[in-house]
């Protein structure tokens, strides 16, 4: 049976996103392994662009809120033809656009982040923007579960589910971990679908590494009528690498060379 | 000053489609005409100063040229982060109108006294100051806020000043403009302002002390404007700066940091609200007198 194109492409996003986090000695590349996926599937199967035109008016928006977990994105939009891959060598390199915290001035970037709580009020703007321009784009933000701790989502969501955007798509990566420890024991966020649904949205609870279950429910075709929509997509912080996964640690460690080579060889691409 | 500047929205909109009022709940009285003759291009974001400062940001991106409404702190202060952050450092072509700016709402208490805005506001790299001091001054700093597309603060005193001035169209970034003259000659010596206190400046060039000093005022001013401060300073001997801001990080700060950027010789003294307003409840005359605003 023929792979996936997404399941490739998020298997090189997470080898050069660990080979990144290694060169520049950087943090959090365990939330960086566990959005991999959805990424894969967003640039691959639903969001509109065009990397030659990247202020192209009628491309999706794609906002990335956990802005720490950049080196996922910058991975992503290299492989997708946004700028050489050499340029990846660039992270957190003095001079460089390519910060540890996304940044609009890399090609494809659309927003700035790294302030958590910022990603989906600018969202709720764009997506209204849209309407207001009554254009058929349509905007994504991604944010982390810890984030969600942050009352700006909270404010966002009651205006997007006010004024009925259905062309903004939330997605939740609901890992578990935060910064500290779990969420269980940080601020307790079940029940989540519960809480989504009665600020009126529509929330759909996914696997988050499942390419199948994530490109049926990115799909814009999937969509309620006037109800901004959200995907909680069940994930696992470090996933794809063993000593990685559902380890605290790997929020702020970086991956010396054997550890790279050893996460490299279990993801089966020693690029 | 807030009836100005929605008739200049009333104005403007028709040439100007892209413009969109934000409210955060408030400006009963005010915004009824726009929220009624501009429907689709009013907003109110309910009592949420963050995300309507975010989603400000985010409307503005997409080409909107986006006017946040509030009264003093509220949109300031409560979404500091989001102005830093998503407005200032992205240069969006957002406006933040704070209404009751100094101790406009003096009565009402310490949470709404808008007297450290400056301090927040001044250090934002991209962000522009427009502090007007007289319904005239409003007219001006709208029509280069249109012009400008970049990230603004425009401050609203609850004063309704008609004060004819005597450069009464040059309002330009960063220049001061003439108000009124003294009874002397080439007088080496002046009152600068910003925001809603000519008329105090103008008080003060009416007593005995000061009434050799000239007025001007800088209604137009950030960091972007520091370089043209030292050449006009230097043209002084004595400045003394007037503002309804603490002491701290306001105004006279800023003129005092543009002067020890240079040779200048100009002596500059600050006069600004003390921490005793902080907490002090009362008309703006009333903490102005108890403080010894302008002796």
């Amino acid at each position: 049976m023929k792979t996936r194109p997404s399941i490739i492409l998020s298997n090189y996003i997470r080898a050069h996103s660990l080979k990144m986090v290694h060169e520049a000695n950087a943090s959090h590349i365990g939330g960086s392994l566990s959005i991999s996926d959805i990424l894969a599937v967003l640039y691959e199967d639903i969001l509109i662009y065009d990397p030659k035109n990247i202020r192209y008016e009628d491309r999706d928006r794609f906002i990335l809120s956990k802005g720490h977990c950049c080196s996922a994105l910058y991975a992503t939009l290299a492989l997708k033809d946004f700028f050489s891959i050499n340029n990846l060598s660039k992270f957190t390199k003095f001079g460089s656009d390519y910060m540890s915290h996304v940044s609009h001035k890399v090609k494809g970037v659309e927003f700035s982040t790294g302030s958590l709580g910022h990603g989906l009020p600018f969202a709720v703007g764009k997506a209204l923007a849209s309407k207001l321009k009554k254009k058929n784009w349509e905007v994504f933000v991604l944010l982390s579960d810890g984030e969600l701790n942050e009352g700006s989502n909270w404010e966002a969501l009651m205006f997007a589910s006010h004024h009925k955007l259905d062309n903004l798509t939330v997605i939740i990566d609901y890992n578990k971990l935060q910064s500290l420890t779990t969420i269980e024991k940080t601020l307790r966020l079940e029940p989540l679908k519960k809480k989504f649904d009665s600020f009126g949205c529509c929330t759909f609870e996914i696997d988050g590494h499942n390419h199948y279950q994530l490109n049926k429910y990115l799909s814009k075709k999937f969509k309620k009528r006037n109800k901004p929509k959200i995907i909680i997509a069940n994930t696992i912080k470090g996933k794809g690498v063993s000593f990685m996964e559902n380890e605290i640690k790997w929020h702020y460690k970086s991956p010396d060379k054997m550890q790279l080579d050893n996460a490299l060889k279990q993801i089966g691409l020693e690029i | 000053m807030r009836d100005i500047f929605i008739n200049c929205l009333n104005k403007n909109i028709e040439s100007h489609k892209n413009l969109i009022l934000m409210v955060g709940d408030l400006g009963y009285s005010v915004i009824e005409s726009f929220q009624k003759n501009y429907p689709s291009n009013f907003f109110n974001a309910g009592v949420a100063e963050q995300n309507m400062t975010g989603m400000a940001a985010g409307i503005a991106s997409e080409g909107f040229h986006v006017f946040t409404y509030s009264i003093g702190n509220f949109n300031t202060f409560r979404c500091a982060e989001q102005i830093r952050n998503d407005i200032d450092y992205h240069n969006l072509n957002v406006t933040i109108v704070s209404v009751g700016g100094g101790l406009g709402y003096g009565a009402l208490g310490y949470s709404h006294h808008a007297i450290q805005d400056y301090a927040l506001l001044r250090s934002f790299p991209n962000m522009t100051i427009y502090s007007p001091g007289t319904n005239q001054q409003v007219q001006n700093c709208f029509e280069k806020i249109l012009k400008n597309k970049s990230p603004a603060y425009f401050r609203l005193g609850k004063v309704n000043n008609n004060l004819k001035f005597v450069e009464d169209k040059k309002t330009n970034e960063g220049h001061w403009v003439k108000i009124s003259k003294s009874e002397i000659n080439d007088s080496k010596k002046c009152i600068l302002t910003t925001g809603g206190v000519i008329e105090d400046a103008i008080k003060m060039q009416n007593s005995k002390k000061y009434f050799d000093y000239d007025v001007y005022s800088l209604p137009i001013w950030g960091m972007k404007y520091k370089s043209l401060q030292p050449n006009q300073i230097s043209k002084w001997n004595e400045i003394i700066t007037l503002e309804d801001h603490i002491e701290d990080g306001g105004f006279g700060s800023y003129i005092l940091e543009c002067n020890a950027l240079t040779e200048n010789k100009t002596k500059i003294k600050v006069k600004a609200l003390n921490q005793k307003v902080c907490g002090m409840v009362g008309s703006q005359n009333e903490i102005k007198k108890a403080i010894k605003f302008i002796n």
